[in-house]
């Protein structure tokens, strides 16, 4: 039955409504996003065809380069200690005894918690007068007067913020680098406990490389969000100092809806959406590996 | 013999591993790294506790000197009120979950079991939102919202996280489909079912741990998705709950940020995510596994 033409039809209309929505609203936005940024268009004024014009005016534009690296300087500070922590606390916590398995559920908990949400909570705690974070360090005599951790200095602000989101999603890598240690065959662990080797020797030869596919897919996980921040500046620093930590999606923003230049807005978004592609390339040929 | 030398290597690893100073001190080391861990949370529920005149302190106390819910209160009544905006997060949340729902299991059931022509390239497509960043996407679907009466609206922005989460829920669901076993649908259509009703009766119940996993991502997701709900929602009467607070942060009358009242908030959106979690923490690790290397 399901080999006739019914069959197929029938499968057909199972699939129908997803491929619409998806035509709808993913395909359809998508092109309309190329239309969008080869026009000059505000909203107000009909739109007006300028070619490459606003890809032309973004590499010239200093705001684009300044968002630009300052979500790549983000992204090159937080990832490594995302890594490395991650690996670090999946270490400490792979094996199933009560205490670390209560201990990756609590490493865990910030990453079900929203970031606009654990970045406001962060905001109060980072806050000048109002926070704990400098009546902590006041208190243990790290500092003589209050730290204007946000929106004052760029690389302040990119510290206090890194931290919060190092909080908020370390557990997101453990969780996986935990996942992939303990998919180790128990055999191998054994047999280098039976040789002798000590324990930096097991990490090193043994349980790194053997999850290193696993390390490599977190890595790319987390550039690739790190390239897409946004609610973490939006709520924490408002891209002040002068727009100095407006990151590429919040110039993104600014211009689609604030500034209204819709079509400039489009073309960033573009050149946006080709640098992130890049990286789930090599995403995706990873996972096609892991599957085969 | 083989399994007397295993039980003695066990035994061997198991005395290395528990004997020593060593495994106090990670032990110790756990403990701390759940007190940094839990800090800021057990901090901002203490905030959200304090006395109206103690949570505007500066500096502020580490633990709350006396009990009150005056930040629950002014919160409750804040603009159009908590209720109003609880009401957005949740109809928002669970219009996203039926939606992905209704238009992923039965892709998924075709794509699992159904000779579509091109099959291949559909998935791919259907999988296009995992290659385009939806944060690039904003503009053009915020002009499509606006025509079609979209924006402002609950409905809309739950189509917006639906178009998020759809990949992700297409991956785990088709792959869930294609593990039920082809004998017990089988046996269902010898019976003379439909496919419709193989699909009630055979597929459904045999994929339960997936569908909630969809489900609970799904939630999860749309009670904390910012960056859509900032762009689709510009009439404060339709704020959903991380956006009130947001804005609350600078807009408070009191000329300051009320930081008692922004504490209630920020643990009232935490409980559900939290609660849910715990609760469901076996489907949501098993998804992030296979989602992570979707």
């Amino acid at each position: 039955m399901r080999r006739s033409l019914r069959g197929r039809l029938v499968g057909i209309a199972y699939l129908a409504p997803a491929l619409i929505f998806v035509l709808a609203f993913t395909a359809y936005p998508l092109g309309q996003m190329v239309w969008m940024s080869l026009h000059n268009w505000s909203l107000i004024t009909p739109p007006r065809y300028v070619g490459l014009g606003n890809y032309e005016r973004a590499f010239s534009d200093t705001q684009f380069w300044v968002s630009f690296l300052f979500t790549l300087k983000y992204t090159a500070l937080i990832t490594p200690v995302l890594i490395v922590g991650g690996y670090a606390l999946a270490l400490l916590t792979s094996q199933n005894s009560p205490l670390r398995r209560f201990t990756r559920t609590v490493v865990f908990i910030p990453v079900v918690i929203g970031l606009g949400v654990s970045s406001l909570l962060w905001y109060w705690l980072f806050s000048t007068d109002f926070g704990l974070v400098n009546r902590i360090l006041l208190d243990l005599g790290l500092i003589s007067k209050p730290v204007l951790w946000l929106g004052v200095d760029a690389d302040t602000s990119n510290l206090a913020i890194s931290t919060s989101v190092v909080w908020k999603v370390i557990g997101f890598g453990m969780i996986l680098f935990v996942g992939a240690i303990q998919a180790i065959p128990s055999e191998i662990t054994e047999a280098t406990l039976v040789d002798g080797a000590s324990y930096r020797q097991r990490v090193t030869r043994v349980i790194l490389p053997l999850t290193l596919r696993t390390v490599l897919l977190v890595t790319l996980v987390s550039v690739i969000g790190s390239l897409l921040a946004f609610d973490q500046f939006y709520i924490m620093t408002a891209g002040q100092p002068q727009n100095e930590t407006a990151t590429s999606v919040f110039y993104v923003y600014l211009n689609s809806f604030p500034y209204l230049k819709l079509g400039y807005g489009a073309a960033l978004s573009l050149v946006l959406a080709l640098t992130i592609l890049a990286f789930t390339v090599i995403q995706l040929l990873l996972t096609r590996r892991s599957h085969s | 013999m083989t399994a007397t030398l295993e039980l003695l290597r066990t035994r061997t690893v198991a005395v290395r591993i528990r004997v020593g100073r060593t495994g106090y001190l990670l032990g110790a080391v756990c403990v701390a790294i759940c007190t940094v861990m839990l800090l800021p949370l057990v901090l901002s529920v203490f905030a959200s506790v304090k006395p109206t005149a103690e949570a505007a302190a500066s500096p502020p106390t580490y633990y709350p000197h006396g009990l009150s819910l005056d930040s629950y209160q002014r919160l409750w009544t804040y603009q159009e009120g908590l209720p109003t905006y609880l009401a957005n997060s949740l109809g928002t949340a669970l219009l996203t979950i039926v939606l992905t729902l209704l238009l992923t299991v039965p892709a998924a059931y075709a794509l699992a079991r159904f000779p579509i022509p091109g099959k291949e390239v559909i998935f791919v497509v259907l999988l296009l939102a995992l290659i385009v960043p939806y944060q690039a996407l904003l503009t053009p679907m915020f002009l499509m919202f606006a025509k079609m009466g979209l924006t402002n609206s609950l409905l809309g922005l739950a189509v917006l996280h639906t178009a998020i989460q759809l990949p992700f829920s297409l991956y785990i669901l088709r792959n869930s489909f294609s593990a039920v076993p082809r004998e017990l649908e089988e046996a269902a259509i010898m019976d003379g079912a439909s496919s419709w009703q193989a699909l009630r009766r055979v597929f459904i119940p045999s994929t339960v741990p997936a569908i909630v996993t969809v489900a609970l991502f799904a939630f999860i997701m749309s009670w904390n998705e910012f960056l859509g709900a900032l762009v689709v929602m510009s009439r404060s009467s339709k704020f959903t709950l991380p956006l009130i607070l947001a804005t609350s942060r600078t807009e408070t009358s009191l000329g300051g940020t009320d930081w008692g009242m922004l504490q209630a908030g920020i643990t009232i959106s935490i409980i559900p995510c939290v609660l849910v979690y715990l609760l469901l923490q076996r489907y949501y690790v098993s998804g992030l596994m296979s989602g992570a290397v979707k």
